[in-house]
């Protein structure tokens, strides 16, 4: 699964909602092997950021080149087998919450692999023991609390192997434990599958522990402030503001 | 309630405005008013400062009225002293301040004179039209799909939807039917015995369910019942973005989600419907043989010279028509629902509305088609 180069790169990118513009003039790439945070106060964009580039939301101007190729210009079906290869955390999990925890797992593999039926419900065993839902293959999303539901939402994101991963804040309502365990998950699979890992986090802890690149958006003049890593935009961006976003406003 | 607070504006200066805290500013007790202290600023005023030996509790009654105080005054450029209040308050008022009244930018139509207003509504029926038109194309290239075998559900969905939408419904389609059955009877009645003819009841009663009522009392029953619930839980997997999570994975919603409904609804609505036809007819006998004095056996073949096979599939087929009807209604409006819990709320009004609009615009249309078939 694993691959190097630049995975998907971003020209010029302006996303938003009918005339209304969230975020213009975004320009970066994502290189294999990174673990890209998007940050920024709330309502900036990073979200829509996020739909845009794992295919949900159309961009208005500007283009995503996905390993080359202009990924919105795509046909659709190209665009699909694309996505197939990715793997997405919505913020609340998302799970499907007519189905069992396994069901919401072996649904994509049912659908992408030749699996059987009881090879499904091994995988479906081995990611939920993964994020430590082991025995919990039988409950209904509405039957775990939050954070299990959370957690379960990683467990569906990765069962493909995906190439990219996409987080949309994957520690926010976790205990301080289950967030670092989720960061050593993250970096384990970045490590052992190769995956390429896009998140947007408030999380400073994980934005410094795991991430290797960072890009910053700004809520007021609605474009990028910085683009580094994370530690770099703390202590020696030029931008005041981003500096003291990653301090907490304390001043150091 | 006699306020536990008394709130005195003096002029110790001719450029200065002092204001007494006294008492306690407590809920629920009244508030005190900012308007008239700031009544009392005029043009000379430069500053404002507190006095409040004789404060003795205080929560957010007073620093509500703290805060309109502070933010007007500044919005006069009148300096607005605080070190007499005390630390917690002076820290709140801080906090409060520390990032100034915003003016959010939100995407929004301005509000512009009569015409642009009715400029904005016709394009607005122009988008929803295209998005309906879209929605039922989607969902017709789905059942083509599904014609060639090749769209993607679960079947446990539609057997999970025909019993929701079949054997759960017969209750409240037997009591409306066999009432609307007894209506038809008494309201045939009183003109027909003008004329001595009640043994014709039966033939109104008969046609009237099989042709038009049967199907359009049990498709109502079903646009409230069904279409709502449909659009209820497609809006809250909306909100949820499950249906998002779906498209990443490449499942087409429609396929997943709107298929089974459709085919469970298309499957379940025939059935109800003749099931409605016959309870209706029921009605109208026990109206007949118990108000009316005719015999039971001469209402039953009076029924059955009534009616031909053709009056039934009329109306069954109206029938399956309003199970689409339904099912796309539903469906349509809760994948069109927003994130919130107040949307999925508006979504199922607005589904069954819908609903009912298309189940009746139909039954005009078909029975047009029908009168000129003559069938």
């Amino acid at each position: 699964m694993s691959s190097t180069g630049t995975q998907i790169e971003v020209r010029g990118l302006e996303i938003g909602y009918g005339d209304f513009s969230v975020q213009h003039g975004l320009d970066f790439s994502i290189e294999s092997g990174d673990i890209f945070v998007i940050i920024g106060g709330s309502g900036c964009g990073k979200s829509t950021l996020l739909r845009a580039l794992f295919g949900l939301t159309r961009p208005k101007r500007g283009s995503i080149l996905y390993r080359g190729e202009d990924f919105w210009e795509a046909p659709t079906a190209q665009r699909q087998r694309w996505m197939q290869r990715f793997g997405v955390l919505f913020q609340a999990g998302a799970l499907w919450s007519s189905m069992t925890l396994a069901e919401n797992i072996a649904l994509p593999l049912g659908e992408y692999t030749d699996l059987s039926k009881a090879e499904i419900r091994d995988r479906a065993s081995w990611v939920l023991s993964l994020v430590g839902l082991a025995g919990f293959e039988d409950f209904r999303p509405a039957e775990i609390s939050g954070g299990m539901r959370k957690r379960a939402g990683l467990a569906r994101a990765v069962a493909l192997d995906p190439e990219i991963l996409f987080f949309d804040e994957p520690s926010a309502g976790l205990d301080p434990l289950s967030s670092k365990r989720l960061d050593e998950l993250i970096l384990l699979l970045q490590e052992t599958l190769g995956s390429t890992i896009v998140m947007v986090t408030h999380e400073l802890a994980s934005i410094f522990g795991i991430g290797t690149k960072a890009l910053f958006l700004d809520a007021e003049s609605h474009t990028q402030l910085a683009l580094g890593s994370p530690a770099w935009l703390r202590d020696e961006c030029p931008d005041p503001k981003v500096r003291n976003f990653l301090r907490r406003g304390e001043n150091g | 309630m006699q306020p536990a607070f008394e709130v005195l504006v003096s002029r110790p200066s001719n450029e200065s405005l002092c204001i007494r805290l006294a008492g306690t500013f407590e809920s629920p007790g009244p508030a005190p008013d900012a308007a008239a202290a700031l009544a009392a600023i005029d043009d000379e005023i430069r500053s404002i400062h507190f006095e409040t030996n004789a404060l003795r509790s205080w929560d957010s009654t007073l620093m509500a009225f703290l805060l309109k105080l502070v933010r007007s005054a500044e919005a006069l450029g009148i300096a607005v002293e605080l070190d007499a209040l005390p630390s917690g308050a002076r820290r709140l008022l801080a906090l409060a301040t520390a990032v100034p009244e915003a003016d959010p930018a939100r995407p929004e139509v301005a509000a512009h004179g009569k015409l642009a207003r009715a400029g904005v509504r016709a394009a607005g029926a122009w988008v929803e039209t295209q998005k309906v038109t879209t929605f039922v194309g989607e969902v017709a290239l789905s059942v083509i799909k599904l014609v060639r075998g090749r769209a993607r559900f679960r079947g446990g969905d539609v057997w999970r939807v025909i019993q929701e939408a079949g054997p759960s419904a017969l209750p409240i389609v037997s009591l409306i039917s066999f009432l609307v059955g007894l209506i038809l009877a008494f309201v045939a009645a009183v003109q027909l015995q003008y004329f001595g003819a009640q043994i014709y009841v039966a033939d109104l009663v008969a046609l009237g369910m099989a042709r038009e009522m049967g199907a359009m009392m049990t498709g109502i029953i079903m646009a409230g019942r069904t279409g709502a619930a449909f659009a209820a839980q497609l809006g809250a997997m909306t909100a949820n973005e499950e249906i998002d999570a779906l498209s990443t994975f490449g499942i087409p919603p429609i396929d997943f989600l709107v298929l089974p409904r459709m085919i469970a609804l298309v499957a379940m609505m025939p059935l109800l419907v003749l099931y409605s036809d016959l309870v209706g007819i029921l009605g109208g006998l026990v109206v007949g043989v118990t108000i009316l004095d005719l015999n039971f056996a001469e209402y039953v073949n009076e029924t059955r010279a009534a009616l031909d096979l053709a009056d039934f599939g009329t109306g069954l087929f109206k029938g399956a028509v309003y199970g689409v009807a339904i099912a796309v209604a539903g469906c349509l409006r809760g994948m069109q629902s927003g994130r919130s819990s107040a949307a999925v709320g508006e979504a199922t009004t607005s589904a069954v509305v819908t609903a009912i609009v298309w189940i009746v615009l139909t039954s005009a249309a078909l029975t047009l088609v029908y009168n000129v078939l003559g069938i």
